[in-house]
């Protein structure tokens, strides 16, 4: 018998998570939709408000950081450059048409742009966070 | 990006980073909605209370 978060047992999980039909399907699905769209794993699960504040919380971030000024990092030579653009990729599709439309590719030497380029990476944590939340209520773990 | 440009004050981009940060660590870490927004309004003050006090301990050493 193997033991989970809160003390629960697996069969306890299971328990749950098949009164809630979370064990129906594909179980990354949420984890995947929520990163390339930010709440979207919740929308998938019908959590709708949860998604709602989400989607607005990491997209306005997002957008305000370019709107900042802030660099969307395109290549990674060093660690910092390599963090950065770890980060920048947890927003998902946001990133991809970022870079397709060429936003937060030009550098610019204002003190709101460093507050904006960091914006964007923090954007994608904050992403990341919510898509591994969805996962967890689509495994059970979380209701 | 665009036409759209936004330049706000040190304090401005602190209570808006705080106010999306707190927003999503609310809805992530907590399980009841009474519970979301009591943790997200802590997260809020603490980011905002620490930035203040911060600023006051740079401002001193500066001086």
């Amino acid at each position: 018998m193997r033991y989970s978060q809160k003390c629960m047992t697996t069969e306890e999980i299971k328990k749950t998570s098949t009164k809630t039909g979370a064990q129906e399907g594909f179980v990354y699905l949420p984890l995947i939709a929520g990163w390339l769209v930010p709440g979207g794993g919740h929308f998938l699960l019908r959590k709708w408000g949860r998604g709602a504040l989400l989607a607005a919380s990491i997209l306005g971030m997002f957008v305000l950081g370019l709107a900042m000024q802030g660099k969307v990092y395109a290549s990674a030579h060093e660690i910092l450059d390599i963090l950065g653009m770890a980060g920048d990729l947890g927003n998902g599709l946001l990133y991809v048409i970022s870079r397709m439309l060429g936003l937060g590719d030009v550098q610019v030497q204002v003190t709101t742009a460093d507050y904006g380029t960091r914006f964007i990476v923090v954007a994608g944590l904050l992403n990341i966070i919510a898509a591994v939340d969805a996962h967890n209520l689509r495994t059970g773990r979380k209701s | 990006m665009g036409n759209l440009v936004f330049q706000p004050s040190h304090f401005t981009a602190v209570v808006l980073f705080a106010l999306f940060a707190s927003t999503v660590f609310g809805i992530t870490m907590r399980e009841k909605p009474r519970d979301m927004i009591r943790y997200g309004i802590y997260c809020f003050v603490l980011f905002v209370a620490a930035a203040i006090a911060l600023s006051w301990v740079m401002y001193l050493i500066a001086r």
